[in-house]
């Protein structure tokens, strides 16, 4: 979600295979730089594969650049590495939250599982529950909230959404990104 | 004598979202057939992955695993000793457990590479570093014309930082650090079991005891007869091989 100046990224922790859940500590939003974060929810497989891959890219990126990955190249990368699979894609549904390293935009893009890539306004949600996420983030988000109203605003929309699902659950961490500091906070919510 | 013919059933899945559609994920068939009838065709293959039985548990100092010891083939118990454990380091073991050629194939694959590290760089890779290369090998192999289909259970201790690790990998290459497991219908009676009693300060007896309980429960509740499971425990002071577990008690 972006709101004034900063953004949001959430995730759950559930990792299962269909109706048995595994792992309650399985955290699918990553940091690829100071105020960069992408979550990679879908297969669990590729979530790993992908972030592997996309970490390698953004260190070649680094070392040839010498400088950090803007949120929009981000998106571009995802993209391509996306696109590369595009018969026989990776089951992932990237979103991406970051501010500009230079003019500190607040930047938020959802993309498909091939690389089609949006960048919404507003919020983008991604996973099994994103019909209820639509829902909830729609009655509840706001232009130009502050950090913490919109923390109160990602964490409920996400709560509440994916108490509705089956297959997400058994907790949140939400990352707030800020100009000047990343908060990150887990949240304890029905643990089933 | 009638001449008797026996007609060949090939068991064929089509359809792929029967029997395993991806973790936590929505129907993708129809963006990927060829993934979807290739995940499909690997698991009409190894319908047995779900009869083997592989439990770890990891406490504070030590990983307690467990697996049975019976080989099946379709309905026949083919061999009663199996071991399903190989031993990748002096501080590391996997549990193996899926199709029939792939388990030992995977597996020593595996077992050599880590020791080749060894031998090439003169100390032994850690159990997540390890279970890192075990987990890029299977996904790399996923989307191949051979994809292994098998399941692993990898329990050891790091001598680095004093902590044991257990590991949790599927055959689709998804792998996640566990406090306790139980791989197959077998290991869907353990976790209730575990869920319950297991503490991470259990001493090995405790442990050995909720693995009993664990196996018992098994043998009362499971349909298929795995009547022996060989346990072996790892801690700082490597490999040890606990006695084999016979279940006693009836069948409910």
């Amino acid at each position: 979600m972006k709101g004034k100046n900063c953004v949001a990224i959430a995730c759950d922790l559930r990792f299962g295979v269909q109706a048995q859940t595994i792992s309650t500590d399985f955290k699918r939003v990553f940091e690829l730089g100071p105020h960069l974060y992408i979550g990679l929810p879908g297969l669990a497989t590729d979530t790993q594969t992908v972030l592997q891959r996309l970490q390698f890219r953004i260190k070649m990126y680094e070392m040839r650049e010498g400088r950090r990955l803007k949120p929009h190249t981000l998106m571009a990368m995802m993209q391509n590495l996306l696109y590369e699979r595009r018969f026989g894609p990776y089951f992932v549904e990237p979103v991406i939250a970051g501010l500009d390293p230079n003019t500190k935009e607040p930047y938020i893009c959802a993309l498909d599982l091939i690389g089609c890539a949006c960048e919404p306004a507003d919020f983008v949600v991604s996973g099994t529950c994103s019909e209820s996420l639509y829902g909830m983030c729609e009655t509840t988000w706001q232009e130009d909230m502050e950090p913490e109203d919109l923390f109160e605003c990602i964490s409920q929309s996400l709560v509440n959404a994916f108490d509705r699902d089956a297959l997400s659950g058994w907790g949140a961490v939400v990352h707030i990104i800020e100009q000047d500091k990343v908060t990150t906070r887990t949240l304890k919510c029905r643990q089933d | 004598m009638r001449k008797m013919v026996f007609k060949r059933i090939l068991s064929c899945r089509v359809n792929v979202s029967v029997v395993y559609s991806p973790a936590s994920h929505r129907e993708f068939s129809h963006y990927s057939l060829s993934l979807s009838l290739q995940l499909s065709y690997t698991v009409s293959r190894a319908a047995d992955m779900d009869l083997q039985c592989l439990i770890g548990m990891k406490f504070n100092d030590f990983v307690l695993m467990a697996t049975d010891m019976s080989q099946l083939q379709r309905i026949m118990v083919q061999k009663s000793d199996d071991d399903k454990m190989y031993q990748l380091s002096s501080h590391l073991v996997m549990a193996v457990a899926g199709e029939a050629g792939d388990t030992t194939q995977f597996a020593e694959y595996i077992a050599k590479n880590i020791q080749l590290y060894k031998m090439r760089n003169g100390y032994e890779l850690s159990p997540s570093a390890a279970v890192h290369f075990t987990r890029h090998t299977l996904a790399t192999h996923l989307r191949s014309r051979e994809p292994y289909t098998v399941n692993l259970l990898m329990g050891g201790y790091d001598p680095k930082t004093d902590a044991a690790e257990l590991f949790y990998m599927d055959f689709l290459g998804a792998s996640v650090p566990v406090n306790f497991y139980g791989f197959g219908y077998g290991g869907m009676f353990t976790l209730s079991i575990t869920d319950r009693e297991y503490r991470p300060d259990m001493t090995e007896d405790e442990a050995y005891e909720l693995m009993k309980k664990c196996i018992s429960e098994v043998k009362r509740r499971f349909i298929v007869n795995l009547p022996k499971f060989r346990v072996r425990l790892i801690s700082k002071d490597g490999l040890k091989d606990l006695p084999v577990i016979v279940a006693e008690g009836e069948a409910a």
